[in-house]
């Protein structure tokens, strides 16, 4: 819980279990950073409360402040905030009790640096960088790691790398994770649970599905970023440039996907993408459609309907315009067909599945 | 040549720089990382010696340092003899005489450090006394080393206040600028020039070795 004065006035309160990643998202100027900030200590709000592992790190009722260096807390920066002076392991042995070079380099070893220790920052690419500052947060035996944008500063292609990473990180991961993003592509892949900050505000906590399926709460972030995830299995790879993939609901043809068949992938379908029909559709161009039962339809203010579409334990969302949904008549339990176009899932939209 | 000179001058710079070296360090990176009300007038007496004539700061400092003031009975009252006309007087005064020279760089050094790379020393666990030692000296070390070497070449050449507060008494406070001035009023150009040659010789080769030392600390900080 945290309120202040500034620089933006926060009213927010959340709590993040042991292993869950939370992500908090939001605009730029949202206050998002600065409760990060609050966590590790960087900043102090006028009230508030930070609580962790039943040790009160902050409490201002109480007079309680702990400084930055005595809380355990592994903060990655969203400019790594190397130290130019050293190199790689000597940065990760920074944030040791006791340097250990052979824990520096496993550690090295698990963010996939291996054979870099030695380098300096200044030598090291923008993602090799980012990697360091992960496994510096880690050496510090950290009992909460936050991430403060840490994919912002990385060309797209390294970001999916790095978001592949976390995911397999995420294994060894026994603290609380708090990732503060303004990217909900990225919250949707690697949180447990979302919780939208909009001018200081929060505006929704919960887990990841539900979230993303509220208009009320991205309506901050927009509502064409509205979208379910879907989990599919890599099924085969065809000649034409196209992977099939085995989903709830049926087939799904997407341009070539990384991945040995067997490979468990989770696809995020944007909402506003989807067509629905009563009817299984024909001579259409559209090459996925996944069979369903209507499990809901929430209305907005706007002009607008979202359609749950269950199929197999799983929902994907559809989000169409009011007429539309009357004109269909659809109904809870209602068959439906939802289809979606191959080119309109965006290849960072497609991720490994956690283990 | 006046070797007694000489040597006072180099024991004097070399006691200013061993006690400016930590007062640059604390003061500059308190003045550089700190706050406060009031902050504008530290820093502008700081940087008086700069403006202020010689003369005048000698004058001051003769009047602190004499047997009549609080601080030269104190001194005296210690260690049973006078601060003004001595050696420890004149360390005192090139202290403060060279304290722009010392602490000017030195903070200018822990302002280039972003704010981040501190918090993150914080977040490393790092205790501000540890952060000092393994992230803002090393990084601040080229500023610091300047500071050093201004205030080095400063209190070597300073004459104004060295003669008002210490005189010229041999081997007590006649520093080899004194010695210099001293040639040339008895006319002896011969024994100023090697004097002054030696200066030059001597002055030259400490900032050229500063230099290319804390180029090669720069390469290795790349």
């Amino acid at each position: 819980m945290a309120r202040a004065e500034a620089p933006i006035p926060l009213d927010v309160d959340f709590h993040v279990a042991p292993g869950e990643l939370l992500a908090l998202v939001g605009a730029s100027g949202s206050g998002k950073t600065t409760l990060l900030r609050s966590i590790a200590g960087l900043w102090t709000p006028a009230t508030g409360r930070v609580v962790v592992d039943g040790t009160p790190w902050l409490d201002t009722g109480a007079g309680v402040t702990l400084a930055p260096h005595r809380r355990r807390v592994g903060l990655v920066f969203q400019n790594y905030a190397l130290f130019p002076h050293m190199s790689a392991a000597q940065n990760v042995m920074a944030a040791m009790d006791r340097a250990d070079r052979a824990e520096a380099v496993r550690l090295l070893d698990l963010v996939r640096l291996d054979g870099l220790a030695d380098r300096r920052p200044a030598e090291l690419s923008g993602g090799q960088q980012q990697r360091v500052a992960v496994a510096r947060a880690l050496a510090r035996r950290p009992q909460a790691l936050l991430l403060d944008e840490p994919f912002s500063a990385v060309d797209r292609a390294t970001r999916e790398r790095l978001h592949a990473e976390i995911i397999a990180l995420r294994a060894h991961l026994e603290m609380p994770v708090v990732l503060v993003t303004h990217d909900v592509n990225e919250a949707q892949h690697l949180a447990d649970r979302m919780v939208v900050i909009e001018a200081g505000r929060m505006v929704r906590d919960g887990t990841t599905a539900e979230v993303m399926a509220d208009a009320h709460a991205l309506r901050a972030m927009g509502l064409r970023e509205l979208a379910a995830m879907l989990p599919a299995t890599v099924a085969e790879h065809l000649d034409d440039g196209l992977t099939r993939l085995d989903a709830p609901g049926g087939p799904l043809f997407l341009p070539t996907v990384a991945g040995a068949p067997g490979t468990a992938l989770r696809v995020r379908i944007m909402a506003h993408e989807v067509i629905l029909a009563r009817a299984r559709p024909e001579g259409l161009s559209a090459q996925n459609i996944l069979a369903g039962h209507v499990a809901r339809v929430t209305e907005g203010e706007g002009p607008g309907v979202i359609v749950h579409v269950a199929m197999g334990g799983h929902e994907i969302l559809a989000r169409i315009t009011r007429r539309a949904s009357a004109q269909l008549g659809l109904r809870p339990g209602d068959p439906v067909h939802a289809i979606v176009k191959s080119m309109s899932v965006a290849r960072d939209h497609i991720a490994r599945a956690r283990d | 040549m006046d070797w007694t000179a000489l040597e006072l001058s180099l024991r004097l710079a070399g006691w200013t720089v061993a006690i400016l070296l930590p007062v640059s360090i604390l003061l500059g990176r308190f003045l550089a990382f700190r706050q406060f009300r009031g902050k504008a007038l530290v820093e502008a007496l700081v940087m008086l010696p700069l403006i202020l004539p010689p003369t005048v700061l000698g004058f001051y400092l003769l009047v602190a340092f004499g047997r009549t003031s609080p601080l030269g009975q104190a001194w005296s009252g210690l260690f049973g003899q006078p601060l003004v006309f001595s050696f420890a007087g004149l360390v005192l005064a090139s202290v403060l005489s060279s304290l722009p020279f010392a602490v000017q760089p030195a903070q200018r050094g822990f302002q280039a450090i972003s704010p981040e790379l501190r918090e993150a020393a914080a977040c490393c666990g790092m205790s501000p006394w540890r952060a000092l030692w393994k992230v803002d000296l090393p990084l601040a070390w080229p500023g610091v080393v300047t500071a050093m070497v201004l205030s080095f070449a400063h209190t070597l050449g300073e004459f104004g206040v060295v003669l008002m507060v210490g005189g010229a008494i041999p081997g007590e406070t006649r520093t080899i600028a004194i010695a210099i001035y001293d040639r040339v009023q008895a006319f002896d150009t011969g024994s100023a020039a090697v004097m002054s040659a030696v200066l030059v010789a001597i002055s030259v080769t400490t900032i050229a070795l500063t230099f290319a030392l804390s180029a090669r600390i720069g390469r290795r900080l790349g």
